[in-house]
């Protein structure tokens, strides 16, 4: 059985050559043995460069925001069953035809952080094998998710008193450097000008102050309410380490708990800010 | 004004300190309810500054974040009951943006206390009155936004 290496580069070379897209986006081998980098195969000889294994932590799906990828008729994609999800909460949201994007899907038992540890993410997982795809490689892995792996991060900062959190958060947005890798790495931060970027007025202020960097990393957070996918790409890319997952956790426990609903399963769901119930919780309004 | 930010409410209150108080009102119902407020010659403290907004659901979390920054102690956000809303549907979706937004202050540490959501119709008048001096006096008690001030002083 060739490994999911071999498969995803058959499957590419198979669809650059006979056309079926314009280039396939993947990972290839890092400058040091424990990283990828992101590539963009264009021709089917190419198609050696691609790899898989645990070092492809890197969610793709945000490269599909480029006007590279944008400009093409159809691009390949590889992805793993987390990358898929955000996939699906950008065909949800029109920002890619699910038509021009062929899915590489790959099974994934898992990939592994800078420094060795394994992710929540994919101690949660129950996407090990993607269902969501054009052509899948690799056997199908079965999901043995922990279901309190992403509670147990939360429940940290709910032990905080109100004092505590702030002074928590303070301590971490304090190191933002205002680098904006959260917002590039994320696949779902789609706006072409960022609230960030505008001037007139001025919403965030630009510098990393105190007061911008907070404005700046709730904003950021609050803009993926019922939307992430919790691939943790922003904290992955973050080059000070502020826990950002911790956010988005908890507005997705918001989101799940009060309007029960879970981003990155079906493309055809109304995602939760764009509508309502007349019965959503009324209980905190005077 | 001279606040240090480790005032406690005692003394802020005692040095005559006010707290500044922003309202993002819809303009159909709270901004109208609060219009009859004046018609009817009630009276409210005038600690609350009012922004008119065309609906609750043009309500922008950078809004509040923006009046903090400004030196806010307080915030209320108000706008038409549920099923009164002029463009049909504005609020029910602003329902949904502050519950999101109110458990992502909650996260970030932010004191809930200094942040109001109500729907006040436009024949309301005397609830804006009651709302608007009740939220007042909570403020009044917590004293000045020190957190928040710190973050602007700082650095």
């Amino acid at each position: 059985m060739p490994d999911r290496t071999e498969q995803i580069r058959e499957i590419a070379r198979k669809w650059l050559a006979d056309g079926t897209v314009e280039a396939v986006v993947g990972w290839e081998k890092g400058t040091h043995a424990n990283r990828t980098a992101p590539v963009l195969v264009r021709s089917p000889d190419e198609a050696d460069r691609l790899v898989f294994d645990e070092n492809c932590t890197n969610n793709l799906m945000t490269y599909l925001k480029r006007p590279v990828l944008k400009g093409m008729q159809k691009v390949g994609i590889v992805a793993k069953g987390c990358d898929v999800k955000s996939l699906i909460g950008l065909i949800q949201e029109s920002q890619v035809e699910r038509d021009k994007v062929k899915i590489l899907a790959v099974t994934c038992p898992g990939v592994k952080k800078d420094d060795g540890t394994v992710p929540v993410k994919c101690r949660a997982c129950e996407v090990n094998t993607p269902e969501f795809f054009d052509e899948r490689a690799g056997e199908p892995v079965t999901s043995n998710p922990d279901p309190n792996a992403r509670l147990q991060e939360l429940e940290k900062i709910d032990a905080l008193s109100l004092e505590e959190r702030h002074g928590f958060w303070r301590t971490e947005f304090d190191k933002c450097i205002r680098c904006y890798a959260c917002r590039q790495a994320c696949p779902l931060c789609i706006c072409s000008r960022c609230i960030a970027e505008k001037n007139q007025p001025q919403w965030v202020e630009t510098s990393p102050h105190p007061a911008g960097n907070f404005s700046w990393n709730l904003i950021r957070a609050y803009h993926l309410a019922g939307r992430c996918v919790e691939c943790e790409a922003c904290e992955t890319a973050c080059p000070v380490n502020i826990p950002l997952m911790l956010m988005n956790r908890a507005l997705a426990r918001t989101v799940k708990e009060k309007f029960d609903y879970e981003p990155g399963k079906d493309p055809e769901a109304k995602p939760p800010l764009r509508t309502f119930r007349l019965d959503d919780d009324n209980s905190f309004i005077l | 004004m001279e606040q240090t930010s480790s005032s406690v409410p005692a003394t802020a209150a005692a040095a005559g300190w006010e707290p500044r108080i922003v309202a993002f009102i819809c303009n159909w119902c709270t901004y109208t309810g609060a219009d009859l407020a004046g018609t009817s010659r009630m009276k409210y403290p005038a600690n609350v500054r009012v922004i008119k907004i065309p609906c609750t659901g043009r309500f922008d979390p950078l809004f509040m974040l923006k009046a903090f920054e400004r030196g806010a102690d307080g915030v209320l956000v108000s706008g038409c009951h549920p099923g009164d809303c002029h463009y049909s549907e504005g609020n029910y979706n602003a329902r949904r943006k502050f519950t999101v937004w109110k458990s992502l202050l909650h996260t970030a540490g932010i004191d809930l206390e200094r942040v109001w959501f109500s729907w006040i119709s436009a024949s309301e008048g005397g609830k804006w009155v009651e709302t608007v001096a009740r939220f007042t006096e909570t403020i009044k008690g917590k004293g000045p936004f020190s957190a928040y001030r710190e973050m602007i002083d700082a650095g």
